[in-house]
């Protein structure tokens, strides 16, 4: 399961959803997995304002990775500053930055295997298990 | 026509085989009709990316018919795509149908999340969604019992394969909607205007005969503050009924 997925879940008990605890879910006893992916620029640039960063960078520091930006990044953060600035006006592809790339490893292939994800409010547990989160609570199957 | 994206590494015994409720799904969303009306809400190249959510995904046709032609229905690239489903089987399987259809495409790719085994859309954080896609277990039939759930969502331990039990029960769930076939869809329909962004969320949902169509859509334009549910994709005319039907549910600007 990819962090990214992360910014958009949160603890499936119904009280737990109005408690700003339940987001982010924390990850414990995590074994990661690097699984390569395209890097699509043009995604992580329009995907900037949906990223929750605060928590994204605490999801990060728990799980024990390279720190991010304290400050979320700006589109033009994204890009590598051309080796030649007269051939910017050509329109030729441009390039990822080192900032592009830490944030699609982070993102988008660095990904939960094995190990639980942990509410902040409840304290409730939900296992991963060959990459799939399992979000069953008993109360759901009844 | 847009290709249908492979299922064949999937084993049918315990997920939903893709049938005419799926590609009248896939029909639907492709139509020049709901691609304009997509287009028309999304296409804008600097808003953020839609998050596009399936619940139910089973074998993930749909999801990733949606991840492998992003360009033709939204007119971008960056969509992002989750699935969710009660059936542990389905959650890989589909995971590898969406993977593999984004592996096919050169042009026309999207960014694949995951599939997460849930209830419905219980885990999802509330107004995240934008495009919201159900295909329910829809037939009039009595509900598994899922009381025995954990049990049979995992394959025994020692064992190899999953029992025939566990798999007749898996794929009752896939089928069965209880009262009029409409339990597990209401319930759903009661977490769509929790789940849908506020700026322009859209859900689809199927919906068959026996659900009374038209009494589910005239509920959900009694919720009031703007929502509107109209029927836009059907198929399999009968004595001038549809057997199947595409209900498009969203809110009108203002
Ligand atoms: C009719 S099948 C549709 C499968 C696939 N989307 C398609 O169109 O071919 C319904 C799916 O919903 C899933 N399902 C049933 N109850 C569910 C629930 N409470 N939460 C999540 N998924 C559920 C079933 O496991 C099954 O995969
Ligand atoms: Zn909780």
């Amino acid at each position: 399961m990819k962090l990214l997925t992360l910014n958009f879940l949160t603890c499936a008990v119904k009280t737990c959803k109005t408690q700003p605890s339940s987001f982010p879910l924390h990850p414990r006893d995590a074994e990661l997995e690097i699984i390569e992916a395209e890097l699509n620029l043009p995604f992580l640039r329009n995907i900037l304002p949906r990223l929750m960063w605060e928590d994204i960078c605490s999801v990060a520091r728990e799980l024990g990775l390279p720190a991010l930006p304290a400050i979320a990044p700006i589109p033009a953060d994204l890009l590598a500053a051309p080796l030649d600035p007269s051939t910017t006006t050509g329109g030729a592809e441009q390039e990822p930055s080192q900032t592009a790339r830490d944030l699609h490893r982070v993102l988008l292939e660095t990904c939960i295997q094995e190990g639980k994800l942990v509410c902040g409010c409840c304290g409730h547990e939900y296992a991963v298990k060959e990459g799939v989160a399992n979000f069953l609570l008993p109360g759901h199957l009844v | 026509m847009l290709p249908t994206p492979s299922t064949s590494h999937i084993c049918f015994d315990r997920v939903y085989e893709p049938a005419e409720d799926s590609y009248l799904l896939l029909d639907t969303l492709s139509s020049s009709s709901e691609t304009a009306f997509l287009r028309d809400r999304f296409h804008e190249t600097s808003s953020t990316p839609p998050l596009v959510l399936e619940v139910g995904v089973g074998s993930g046709v749909v999801l990733a018919f949606v991840a492998a032609n992003p360009g033709t229905i939204f007119g971008r690239h960056d969509v992002l795509t989750l699935g969710t489903d009660i059936n542990s089987f389905a959650c890989k399987a589909a995971a590898q149908t969406v993977r593999h259809a984004i592996k096919e495409r050169e042009d026309d790719r999207s960014v694949f999340l995951d599939v997460v085994n849930g209830d419905l859309a219980s885990a999802i954080r509330p107004n995240s969604i934008d495009v919201f896609v159900f295909n329910p277990p829809y037939v009039p039939a009595e509900l598994p019992d899922l009381s025995c759930h954990d049990r049979h969502n995992t394959i025994p331990h020692g064992k190899k394969a999953t029992s025939f039990e566990q798999d007749s029960y898996l794929l009752e769930l896939s089928y069965a909607g209880g009262e009029d076939g409409m339990v597990v869809t209401n319930r759903m329909l009661e977490q769509i205007p929790e789940i849908l962004s506020g700026e322009g969320g859209v859900a689809y949902v199927l919906l068959c005969a026996q659900n009374k169509p038209e009494v589910v859509k005239q509920r959900i334009r009694d919720w009031g503050g703007g929502w509107m549910a109209e029927t836009v994709g059907s198929s399999g005319k009968k004595a001038g009924w549809e057997k199947l039907v595409v209900v498009r549910i969203w809110k009108s600007a203002g």
